[in-house]
């Protein structure tokens, strides 16, 4: 459904925008304090109302976003760089041990949800943005890889893959020529979804203290700030809410948008 | 069935023996002195010293990791630097508020999820079906921690009808003690039951193309009983992957949740350990939490075997 | 009064017409055939009788079934109906049957949804209809699971489950399509026996010729979701009316002639060879078992010789095939082309690999669906030391599809725009480009239409006559291999039982297994009446 991608795409882009713009302007001064001005509900000069601190809640979200999108943005790159090619490795030498080595590898990350993984890292390595990135990043490449193989798996069986290999070439060859193009639509609609996960990873991270640190901003940190005011400043809460929401479901209309709109493209119509 | 059940028991003591290696390693290795790493560089060389020998640092790095599974084989997680208590006696105290807790979302999601799901597939593009995808593609976006906040403001402050927080413990009684997880549980189980109910109508959508439902049409079933009796119980096989992967992020969640009701389980714990650099603490709870998801994935197998007759049959 | 009688059945789908006024009847112990190639509608008739259409789809006219028209039930009506007076047999029985359940259950199921009775007693009589298409208990007990079945097993529950309750008509949608020879030989056997017994109307949809002579009481052709023809089967088959009837059974039992290569040099040397296979572990910690899938097989291929491979599924032609093409190595034995072996111990010779090329089976999975012709045809450049370039290799490609009848235009389109026979002349192209000395055809006329298939044989022997070919023609159609090789080699279990010259095979057939092989394919009769 091309309303989906549409919809969605602009969903998210209006964050993108707001992050990329934070670099340039913000309304308000992130930072700086202003206690006079605390605890404002949505007006016309803060949009968004103040935090505890009197800092504005729309500067906020836009620095915040930044935070979002870079770390999972980052550990979907992470994923898809190394998840893919293991996928495509997997694939190829299926049932070798080699397969079986990347299978069990995959479970045993599985295992580990990226909030253990950032526990680990956290205890050891102190807290910041960048074990967020290490952790979902981790978490994302069984993902990937499990993708890959299971669609290079049954696109080995199909018989032009057997004349490629007819032709001589090689499984490395094969994965990239063959393989690798007729995944690719899976993988963006994947890399998507991961993304949109991501920014419930580094909110859910961030919020218990485990995400980027401040002074940096982030959506989760945000909240975790809200919840002692909650009862007396709602608003606080509610509009990081709103902007992970949103962006969140943006990233998953254009998801499924994208399958929509790639998959009946390139369907083979049958005489 | 057997064989199959000894080989999945395998796998998973394969995995539990590298998971609790990984772990030992990040934990004991990575910081170098993992003792300086605790009392910090302002520490007293006597203290240092005894805290080496308390950790059984003189020993060689196989030596400690042989001891430390040895002992939590024999319950013995060692003791808390922090609170001078052994590890077990915490951790037990906590499980039975994050497992409870865990188990309760776990029900209330699938209880939700599978009617929802079975619902939208059965009126495939009709109004049912799209109000349910719409409200999944809602749900499936909202933090599960943020969606507790707001619980928290609607029912506890507004209402009045739960606490804001704490959890009465079981003593009070088990109705009691489920009162003061439900809204956790709720939290927790409405963007996970939103996942499950789109796994779940995807499955049985799948199904519903399948060959032998045309078979089952065939024979005189109405398209109701078609799918009743033959599209679930194949539709399931993909829903127990899902519920198996699911675990990990409920149990994940469970500890960030906590942290809005001010629940006394796992989640508390670990992060005041993280702060007070507890690493005996760190180290035990991880493994712990990690044997959780790798045990329900290996329930998860066994289920598939007693779902798909095909998996028996294969050693 | 018929059975079924179709009156002007209209059908259309999502706007596009599916079949234009359908009218036929069939009575009761009738066995009726819908023939004809793909497109032309005859599933749909079938779907349509059950009412089991897909979304979207319109009919007008009517059918009736005795003094019903099936067409204006309510679905209560009609679900009591289908299992009871009219039974539906499906093409694949390997995914017709639900994995999760016994086969006694399944065949149960038909007789409770339909009757008030104990599960004990449903099962009963699941298991004597099970004995009557040729399943006892006491090698078939209830309790199997449709995967411990093989495909003609399968079939055959899936036919119990039809006619459990002796319906008045049985629908049979290309039942045997999927199975192999003898098994396609039994299971036709089969049903015309609950036919006759049963006084049970059969409408038996297929596109084989072969079968629908030998089988049918009468016969409907169709094309395009007309009806073209009908009659009775000895009267149609003397006295072919339609232009498009005829086409079709000349093209059915079309041969062509070989131009004549004269003997020659050994080319390809297959010698006391050997492939194994490990079975998974039967304990824990048990040793894996080994499956022999060819067994010390022994032939030669001469230069200009066309030479064909039958054999069922299971007897190891497609695993001989992949060593013969260096896929796969070999345990024992050795395989030369002239004189150079394929195999420098695991590793496949690649120049001798340019030496042998293959079409396969599958026109519409053989080809990547994002790559134009001229990249796909030119695949096999990778096997050459100095691949042409620039315009030595534009005129290859030129060259190459005008060789098959199409045109230099073709290089750049995508292969989704052409049809089935189409793209398998592109995989011939493909396999001649480099000029290989040998190709392997494997199963590459099976899933295409007859009409097209009498075109690609056409193709070959016109090729044989340009290029002297050389090959080896692999199929499990017996017709096809008789008009398009010179020699034949017949396969079972892994080992050739019988070779010798194509037409003294087929008349006079040594081994056992060969006999039962000729004996079981369906044989269409000389149009002119006088059986073959």
């Amino acid at each position: 459904m091309i309303r989906n991608l549409i919809f969605g795409g602009l969903l998210t882009s209006i964050f993108v925008i707001a992050a990329l713009l934070s670099f340039v302007w913000t309304p308000f001064d992130h930072v700086i304090l202003d206690i006079p001005s605390r605890l404002q509900t949505p007006n016309m000069t803060h949009l968004l109302g103040t935090d505890h601190f009197g800092r504005d809640i729309l500067s906020l979200i836009m620095v915040g976003a930044r935070t979002s999108i870079a770390v999972a943005l980052v550990a979907v790159g992470i994923g898809m760089g190394l998840g893919i090619p293991l996928g495509l490795w997997a694939a190829a030498r299926r049932g070798s041990l080699v397969d079986e080595i990347i299978m069990r590898g995959n479970d045993l990350v599985f295992a580990f949800p990226s909030l253990v993984i950032a526990i680990l890292i956290t205890a050891v390595f102190g807290a910041g943005a960048v074990n967020a990135i290490i952790a979902i990043g981790i978490f994302n490449i069984p993902v990937f890889a499990r993708i890959t193989r299971g669609a290079a798996l049954s696109l080995w069986e199909r018989e032009f893959i057997l004349a490629a290999r007819v032709a001589g070439k090689s499984a490395a060859r094969i994965s990239l020529e063959h393989i690798l193009p007729n995944v690719t639509n899976l993988l963006i609609v994947q890399g998507t979804i991961q993304f949109s996960l991501g920014i419930l990873a580094e909110a859910g991270l961030s919020y218990v203290g485990l995400g980027a640190q401040p002074p940096t901003p982030s959506w989760g940190r945000m909240l975790a700030d809200a919840q002692t005011m909650v009862s007396i400043a709602p608003h606080m809460a509610l509009m990081p809410g709103f902007a992970i929401i949103c962006t969140v479901l943006g990233l998953n209309l254009m998801g499924d948008g994208l399958r929509d709109y790639l998959d009946p493209r390139l369907r083979v119509k049958r005489v | 069935m057997l064989r199959y059940t000894l080989k999945r028991l395998l796998s998973l003591l394969i995995s539990l023996a590298i998971a609790s290696l990984v772990i030992f390693a990040v934990i004991e290795i990575a910081p170098g002195d993992p003792a300086s790493f605790m009392l910090g560089i302002n520490a007293q060389p006597e203290t240092l010293a005894a805290l080496r020998s308390e950790l059984g640092l003189d020993l060689s790095k196989t030596q400690r990791y042989i001891d430390w599974i040895t002992g939590m084989l024999s319950g013995d997680f060692g003791t808390s630097y922090t609170y001078r208590t052994p590890v077990a006696d915490m951790v037990t105290q906590r499980l039975w508020v994050s497992l409870p807790l865990a188990l309760y979302a776990l029900t209330l999601s699938t209880l939700i999820a599978f009617p929802a799901g079975i619902f939208a597939a059965a009126r495939r593009g009709k109004a049912g079906d799209i109000g349910v995808m719409g409200a999944t593609q809602l749900g499936v976006a909202i933090p599960n921690f943020w969606f507790a906040m707001m619980l928290v403001l609607l029912f506890a402050i507004k209402l009045r009808w739960f606490s804001a927080g704490g959890f009465v413990g079981w003593e009070k009684g088990l109705l009691a003690g489920l009162h003061s997880l439900t809204l956790p549980a709720i939290a927790l189980a409405l963007p996970q039951a939103a996942i499950l109910a789109r796994v779940m109508r995807s499955s049985l959508l799948d199904v519903l193309g399948e060959d032998f439902m045309r078979t089952a049409r065939a024979k005189g079933l109405t398209a109701r009983q078609a799918l009743w009796r033959h599209g679930l119980r194949n539709a399931m096989i993909p829903v127990l992957t899902i519920i198996g992967l699911q675990f990990s992020f409920l149990l994940a969640g469970a500890i960030i949740i906590e942290q809005v009701f001010y629940l006394p389980g796992l989640g508390r714990l670990i992060f005041q350990s993280i702060s007070a650099r507890d690493l005996i603490v760190v180290e035990s709870v991880t493994m712990l939490l990690v044997f959780a998801v790798i045990f329900v994935n290996f329930a998860v197998d066994l289920a598939y075997a007693v779902v798909d007759p095909r998996l028996r049959a294969r050693t | 009064m018929s059975l079924l009688s179709v009156q002007n059945l209209s059908l259309s789908i999502h706007g596009f017409n599916i079949l234009h006024d359908v009218t036929f009847q069939i009575s009761e112990g009738e066995i009726v055939a819908i023939t004809g190639e793909s497109g032309s509608g005859k599933s749909m008739t079938a779907l349509a009788t059950m009412q089991l259409l897909p979304q979207g789809a319109t009919t007008s006219g009517r059918i009736m079934l005795g003094e019903d028209d099936i067409t204006t039930l309510t679905e209560q009506r009609l679900c009591s109906i289908r299992g009871n007076d009219i039974g539906m047999v499906f093409q694949e029985p390997m995914t017709a049957l639900n994995p999760v359940k016994t086969i006694g259950d399944q065949v149960a199921e038909t007789i409770q949804v339909h009757e008030r009775t104990s599960k004990a007693d449903a099962l009963d009589r699941a298991a004597r209809t099970l004995e009557r298409v040729g399943l006892p208990q006491s090698k078939f007990p209830l309790s199997r699971f449709p995967h411990e079945l093989s495909g003609g097993q399968r079939q055959r529950v899936v036919i119990a489950m039809a006619i459990a309750l002796r319906p008045r008509l049985l629908i049979a949608d290309e039942p045997t399509t999927a199975l192999d020879v003898t098994t396609q030989a039994q299971i036709l056997t089969l049903l015309t026996k609950l036919a006759r017994e049963d006084g049970m109307g059969l409408m038996m949809i297929t596109h084989d010729l072969a079968v629908v002579a030998q089988m049918a009481d009468r016969i409907i052709v169709m094309r395009n979701g007309d009806i073209v023809e009908q009659g009775n089967t000895l009267e149609l088959l003397q006295n072919m009316q339609h232009p498009y009837t005829r086409m079709l059974f000349a093209a059915s039992s079309h041969t062509v002639a070989l131009p004549d290569n004269g003997a020659s040099t050994a080319l390809l040397e297959v010698k006391d060879v050997s492939r194994d296979y490990q079975t998974p572990r039967k304990t824990l910690f048990g040793r894996r078992g080994t499956y022999r899938a060819v067994n010390k097989v022994n032939f030669t291929l001469t230069r200009g010789e066309r030479l064909g491979l039958v054999g069922e599924s299971g007897c190891g032609k497609s695993t001989l095939t992949r060593a013969l093409l260096g896929l796969e190595p070999v345990q024992e034995g050795t395989i030369t082309l002239g004189g150079e072996p394929v195999f420098t111990g695991t590793k496949p010779n690649l120049a001798v690999r340019r030496r042998i090329q293959v079409v396969f089976q599958d026109p519409f999975g053989s080809f990547n669906p994002r790559h134009r012709v001229a990249r796909q045809i030119t695949e096999p450049f990778h096997l050459l030391d100095n691949p042409p370039t620039g315009t030595e290799r534009q005129k290859a490609i030129d060259e190459a599809l005008i060789a098959v009848g199409l045109t230099p235009a073709d290089a750049q389109k995508y292969i989704h725009e052409f049809s089935g026979g189409q793209r398998q002349r592109i995989a011939i192209a493909r396999a001649l480009i480099i000029r290989p000395d040998l190709i392997v055809f494997d199963e590459a006329v099976s899933a295409l239409d007859v009409s097209v298939r009498a075109q690609i044989l056409d193709l070959l022997a016109e090729l044989c006559a340009a290029y002297s070919l050389s090959y080896l023609f692999i199929s499990h159609d017996l017709s096809v291999v008789r008009t398009i090789t010179d020699r034949v080699l017949v396969m079972k279990s892994g080992e050739i039982v019988e070779q010798g010259q194509t037409e003294g095979v087929f008349t006079n057939p040594q081994h056992v297994y060969t006999k039962t092989l000729i004996e079981a394919a369906p044989v269409l009769p000389d149009i002119k009446g006088q059986t073959a």
